[in-house]
This record gives structure tokens, C-alpha cells and sequence, in this order.
């Protein structure tokens, strides 16, 4: 079961990220591009908890129902760069997003292809 | 053609990062040392109960002032990107192009609103004892504002008012920082200075608790601006002046 | 990890992965923004129960109201469909 979890947790988590990969890199559709980055920083998410999680572990919180008992606590740090990243997540994605916006107003589309003066 | 390359590519991606992983089995114990240290620090010295927020506020706490920073630059940028002069609008104050909501969905939203507030600021109040904190509390009062903004197109967010909360809240967590350099027995910045209490207090973990509040009321602040930024954006096509 | 947690974890990945596919294969770019925000509700009880509350708190909050609506805006101010 364990072996399962593990195989299932971290491929879970790559198929996210590779998948947002696969959006960023083949699709032509500038809000597509940035749902690919979304997912991928999903995927990325998922793996850095369950790298910090710890077997029969519990929230790393001292609520008084675990002061002064022996109990094992999982790995707070990945949370809290999770906790950072997320948010970090948030501004770059609204960012890009008025990027589009902003893209369309001058060229009218959203395709890639179609934004000619982007070459150099 | 370019499709079989790219997933390939992953495909190679994914076979390193699948066997890297083959060695890090799900669920151990892995990490020693710094897990330890803050789960023995924090309950002990800083009498903080929840030790995500005591490593976001306090032992990372430099690096959550850059993360507010970022999310102001990002409100900030949004505003200048979307940015669009109004000689040429028709009407004086930029108006959302929705339409207005029905009577169900207003009367909702004004039954809700006070309640969503208060749940927010509940969460960045406790963030020291109960999962939740700053950010969380700051991006449920957000939640709150668009639920008013969608469906009040009269519903204007004064931009001055957020400014002035963004600079107390922002200037709220440099000066406790710099206080800690001065009064704080290591003389470190964003150290505490203030007595500690007792554990599972509201008025314990000295200056961390008061920190999450300026953090909840800065990220509410600066995501109901790039809401507002995002909504007021006018209508679609092409416009002439910037071709 | 209990036998009941350990059941909604992998219902819950089976349903991250099919809205995964989804949110980057469909054509209609509002229904893949829907995705997104599937992705982000389940993503949220998995970190609940994988013990980060905070995490999961964040990612309801964040990934499923406010990441979900400036995607909406975005598209309904643009294009709704994705050509070929």
C-alpha cells in the first residue's frame, strides 16, 4: 500500500507538472499557455507536500489536545514555502493574465502565431 | 514533428525525475535537523502554536516581506499595463462593461458580505493558534469584495483608501522588524522583543500575531486592487491609439 | 493513514489527473478554466490530508475563488474559444 502511495503521489505530481509543461510549450493560445503554468505549479505544489509529509503524522500545530504528548509532527517547512509559493503563484498568473489582455487590445487575437512583430 | 519532440522531451524529464523520486520514499522521516529545531523552538521559546506561521512570520520572516513586496509590484503592474487614457471613452470614470446582476444574487451578496469579512479577519486574527493567517485571511476579505463587485455595478472601491492601508500595513511590518534590532536580546531584525505569554493564548507569540494582521490586511488590500484593476478593464477590440 | 483516508487520497488523484487532461486538451477555454479550478478544490482536500491545513486553506482561498475569476475575466474580455 505504502509502495502504491508513493508511485501514486509522485506521479500524480510529475503528470501535473509535465502536463503544464506539454500546455506552455505546444499550444498556440496565450490563455491556455497560462493555464499550463497554472497546472504546472499545481503539480508542484502536490510534490513538495507529500515530500514533507511523515507517516502517521500530525498538523505541525500544538493545539492543547498534543501539548506535552509524544506525537509525531510532519515537516513544516515544505508548507510553508508551499504557503508562499501558492501566493507568489497568484500574482505572476494575474499578471500574465493582463499581459493577455493588454496583447489582444493591440492584435486583436490571442494566437501566437499570429503576433507577428514578436520575432526578432 | 514538433509534438513527438516535445514529448519526448518529457518523456526524458520524466524518467529522471521518476527515478530520483524511486529513492525518496513517501512518508519517511526524512529531514533532520531544521524540522526539529522549529518544532522544539517554536511551542518552547516563541509560544506559538501553529509552527507554519512562526516559520512564515518569524524565522522566514524576511522573506515573507519580499513575497507582500512582490504581490504590491504585481498590483502595481497591472495597474500600468491595462492602463488607457479616457480622452476618447465616452463616459468620465471607467464603468464595468457587466451586466447588472439580478435581485437574488445582489440581495445574496449583501447577506454575505459582512459575514465573509468577519470570517477573514477571524482567520489572520488566530493565525497564530489555528491553520490560517494572513494570507488566507487577506484573500477571503478579497473573496468578499468581488462577491460585491460582480454584482453591484454602482460598487466602487475607493483606490486612496487601499494605498493608505497597504502603507500602515506595509509600514507596520518594517517598524516591528526594525524595533527587534533595537529591543530584541539578539538585536536581529524581525526579532521578538514583546513578552511571549502562554501558549494557545490569543495574546501570545509577541509580535507575530500583530505581523499577520498588518500581512492579512496589506494581501486583502492589494488583491481586492488587482480585482478591481482586472474589472474595470473596458470592452473587447482594437484600440486606436495604441496601433 | 487510515484506510478511509487512504481511499479518498487516490479517488482524489484519479480525478486530478482526468481534470488535468482536460484543463489542457478542451477547446472551450472557460471549461478548462472550470478544470483549473477542479484541480485547485482537490488539490485542496488532498493537503488536508496529507496534514497542511494551512496549505489547503491557501488553495481553497486563492486557487479556487481568485485564480478561477481573473482567468474568467481574462477570456470573457478576449476570446472564448481556442482556434486551430
Amino acid at each position: 500500500m505504502q509502495e502504491f502511495l508513493t508511485y501514486g503521489i509522485y506521479g500524480t505530481a510529475f503528470f501535473l507538472m509535465l502536463l503544464g509543461l506539454y500546455a506552455a510549450l505546444v499550444k498556440k493560445n496565450l490563455v491556455k499557455i497560462v493555464i499550463g503554468l497554472s497546472v504546472l505549479d499545481s503539480g508542484l505544489h502536490l510534490l513538495f507536500v507529500a515530500v514533507g509529509y511523515i507517516s502517521n503524522g500530525t498538523a505541525p500545530i500544538f493545539s492543547p489536545a498534543v501539548v506535552g504528548k509524544n506525537v509525531v509532527m510532519v515537516d513544516p517547512v515544505p508548507q510553508a514555502l508551499v504557503l508562499t509559493a501558492i501566493v507568489i503563484g497568484f500574482g505572476v498568473t494575474a499578471v500574465a493574465l493582463a499581459l493577455v489582455v493588454r496583447l489582444y487590445r493591440k492584435h486583436n487575437t490571442t494566437n501566437i502565431d499570429e503576433i507577428k512583430n514578436l520575432k526578432w | 514533428m514538433k509534438k513527438v519532440i516535445i514529448i519526448g522531451f518529457l518523456g526524458v524529464i520524466a524518467y529522471y525525475l521518476l527515478s530520483a523520486f524511486a529513492s525518496v520514499p513517501f512518508g519517511a522521516d526524512l529531514i533532520k535537523g531544521v524540522k526539529d529545531f522549529y518544532l522544539d523552538k517554536s511551542p518552547n521559546d516563541l509560544k506559538v502554536a501553529n509552527v507554519v506561521t512562526s516559520i512564515v512570520v518569524n524565522f522566514r520572516g524576511f522573506d515573507t516581506l519580499g513575497e507582500v513586496t512582490v504581490l504590491f509590484l504585481a498590483s502595481t503592474a497591472l495597474g500600468s499595463i491595462l492602463y488607457r487614457r479616457r480622452s476618447h471613452d465616452s463616459g468620465l470614470n471607467p464603468q464595468r462593461t457587466a451586466p447588472e446582476a439580478s435581485a437574488l444574487v445582489q440581495t445574496g451578496a449583501k447577506v454575505i458580505f459582512p459575514f465573509t469579512i468577519m470570517l477573514g479577519a477571524y482567520i489572520f486574527i488566530h493565525g497564530h493558534l489555528t491553520p490560517g493567517g494572513g494570507f488566507q485571511g487577506g484573500a477571503i476579505i478579497a473573496t468578499g469584495f468581488l462577491l460585491m463587485l460582480v454584482s453591484y455595478r454602482k460598487f466602487f472601491i475607493e483606490h486612496n483608501a487601499l494605498t493608505w492601508i497597504e502603507a500602515i500595513a506595509g509600514s507596520t511590518f518594517v517598524i516591528l522588524g526594525l524595533l527587534g534590532l533595537v529591543y530584541a536580546n539578539n538585536h536581529n531584525f524581525l526579532e521578538n522583543f514583546l513578552p511571549a505569554g502562554k501558549l494557545n493564548d490569543l495574546l501570545s507569540g509577541g509580535i507575530i500575531g500583530i505581523i499577520y494582521v498588518a500581512v492579512g490586511f496589506k494581501v486583502g488590500a492589494e488583491i481586492t486592487g488587482i480585482l478591481d484593476t482586472l474589472l474595470t478593464v473596458k470592452e473587447t477590440g482594437l484600440d486606436p491609439e495604441e496601433n | 493513514m487510515t484506510h478511509t483516508e487512504i481511499i479518498l487520497t487516490v479517488i482524489s488523484l484519479v480525478v486530478l489527473i482526468i481534470a488535468g487532461f482536460y484543463a489542457v486538451m478542451k477547446k472551450d477555454l472557460i471549461h478548462a478554466v472550470i478544470a483549473t479550478s477542479v484541480i485547485s478544490l482537490v488539490l485542496s482536500l488532498v493537503f488536508y490530508l496529507l496534514q497542511a491545513p494551512d496549505v489547503a486553506l491557501t488553495e481553497a482561498a486563492i486557487g479556487i475563488a481568485l485564480s478561477t475569476i481573473i482567468f474568467i475575466i481574462t477570456v470573457r474580455n478576449t476570446k472564448r474559444f481556442e482556434d486551430k
